[in-house]
């Protein structure tokens, strides 16, 4: 029986190094944002990526905070966030390369149809987020330090609310993901601020819709960085600033102004 | 309720078509939880008749903490893996963030005090009927562990679902130290959770079934073997 055991130990042991081994393609590994992969603007941009190089990317998904954490710890070779101040700081100490734009899109204030706070069609973000306070309406907060969360902290912050004292009763924070904060608001019929490509691809919309659009204090500017070899040696450094250079080139770039949700240009490229 | 009845039709359309996508996900699914169970059990089934038969000091403090490991959070379980094998971790030089090997190690953390705790009750209730025949035999430690748990092999079958059960049907651990990669660290639990960020809530619940009745299926046979062993036995 000792025999046996050895066996299925050292099967196991083999099956991890397959494993391994199957991770010997070429690849790099890319920290971004969950509003990319949901928007499903990668599905659509890196197949083509990989067929002209042969590398392979991996994405990881997770809000702007978290994929600068896991950027910092070496864990990626690029970084694809939307929150610029987050990502002059990541280059500024030195953990990256350099920043690049890559594209924007816009955010919008998404509520229930019956808009019980009136801000329909305002086109002030501010106000209108000055206006669901006055009125205590609900507000779904993403609360988790991504790049949406930090652009509605910022906005709420021109609007003079407080929403810190407000935690709780109609402020709500999810600290969760876009979707999971959609699927909220949708539940609770409460006003909440998205990426347009999250929610033009969001299934679950029920009474919710666009209420606030179209002002420039909810533009979305995504920027990409390529992790900096100097800090973490194992970086990916070549085929990463391959993937750099080809998100920044007429290629990549065309690709992404082609990119369509139901008819709707969901990013703009906008790289120099 | 439409959702429900329309997650109900997307859970039978998913096992009609059976995509390769889905194929793959069920398959790294089942590898990734069933090496965990396996690692898990190579492991914990001697801790725990180790636990179980001897006395020595601080078996009490260990007892203990592994019965209020039974209760550890998954996404703690991934939290600490995490930082134990990121670039900047302690293991970060061999690279196994982001792979399947990483869900595994995760894994095998959370079913491991499962695996252990209820070795250990079992080992213990075995060793009161067999005890003096053991000693009488003058067995050594080892043949006397083999033995147990050998005699105690239907109970540990239990114990080795119930830690099956435990790994298949966490997302917390796995979604922290596998990353969700499309074709390379997706698995069930993980895609349920993308599809209802997305707010495909029916793809999700319909995924949901799919999952359980795999887990369903799993159990069947286990214990449907078990059965047939035992007859064969008597």
């Amino acid at each position: 029986m000792q025999y046996t055991k050895c066996r299925v130990l050292i099967a196991v042991l083999l099956a991890c190094g397959a494993w391994s081994a199957a991770a010997a393609e070429r690849y790099i590994t890319v920290a971004s944002t969950t509003s990319t992969e949901n928007s499903g603007l990668f599905a659509r941009l890196l197949p083509a990526f990989t067929e002209k190089t042969d590398i392979a990317v991996r994405v990881v998904a997770v809000g702007t905070g978290q994929a600068i954490k896991l950027a910092r710890n070496g864990d990626t070779d690029v970084l694809f966030v939307h929150h610029r101040a987050s990502e002059e700081k990541f280059v500024a100490e030195g953990f990256g390369v350099q920043r690049f734009d890559v594209m924007y899109n816009d955010f919008v204030i998404i509520g229930p149809g019956s808009d019980p706070a009136g801000v329909k069609g305002m086109n002030n973000a501010t106000e209108a987020l000055r206006t669901i306070a006055a009125r205590q309406a609900p507000f779904a907060s993403r609360g988790d330090d991504s790049g949406t969360h930090k652009k509605e902290l910022a906005l709420w912050r021109d609007a003079g609310v407080d929403v810190g004292a407000a935690s709780g009763s109609w402020y709500r924070e999810t600290g969760s993901g876009m979707g999971a904060t959609l699927n909220v608001a949708s539940g609770m019929g409460a006003y909440v601020l998205s990426d347009r490509a999250t929610w033009l691809k969001f299934k679950n919309k029920g009474e919710l819709a666009i209420l606030v659009e179209d002002d420039s204090q909810l533009v979305n500017q995504y920027g990409i960085i390529l992790v900096n070899p100097a800090r973490h040696p194992h970086v990916k450094r070549a085929d990463g600033q391959t993937f750099i250079d080809w998100v920044l080139s007429a290629d990549g770039q065309s690709l992404i102004n082609f990119y369509t949700i139901d008819g709707q240009q969901a990013f703009f490229a906008n790289a120099k | 309720m439409t959702d429900l009845s329309s997650a109900f039709s997307k859970a039978i359309k998913l096992l009609i078509d059976l995509e390769p996508a889905l194929v793959e996900i069920v398959q790294l699914s089942l590898s990734v939880s069933l090496s965990a169970v396996l690692l898990a059990s190579l492991i914990g089934m001697p801790l725990g008749a180790v636990l179980g038969l001897f006395r020595f000091p601080g078996r009490g403090v260990v007892v203990s903490i592994l019965n209020a490991l039974m209760g550890l959070p998954p996404v703690v379980a991934g939290l600490f893996i995490y930082l134990l094998l990121s670039r900047a971790g302690p293991l970060g030089e061999y690279g196994l963030l982001f792979t399947p090997a990483a869900m595994v190690i995760a894994q095998t953390l959370l079913v491991l005090p499962i695996v252990a705790a209820l070795t250990r009750q079992t080992v213990v209730d075995l060793n009161d009927e067999y005890a003096e025949q053991l000693h009488s035999l003058r067995v050594g430690p080892f043949a006397m562990i083999a033995t147990l748990l050998w005699e105690g092999r239907y109970s540990l079958l239990t114990a080795v679902l119930a830690g099956f059960g435990r790994a298949i049907a966490e997302v917390g651990a796995v979604i922290i130290v596998g990353g969700n990669i499309n074709h390379v660290t997706r698995v069930m639990t993980t895609t349920i959770a993308l599809e209802t960020s997305k707010g495909d809530l029916d793809l999700a619940l319909g995924l949901g079934m799919v999952l359980l009745l795999i887990v369903f299926t799993i159990n069947g046979v286990a214990l449907g073997a078990q059965h047939l062993a035992r007859r064969g036995q008597a």
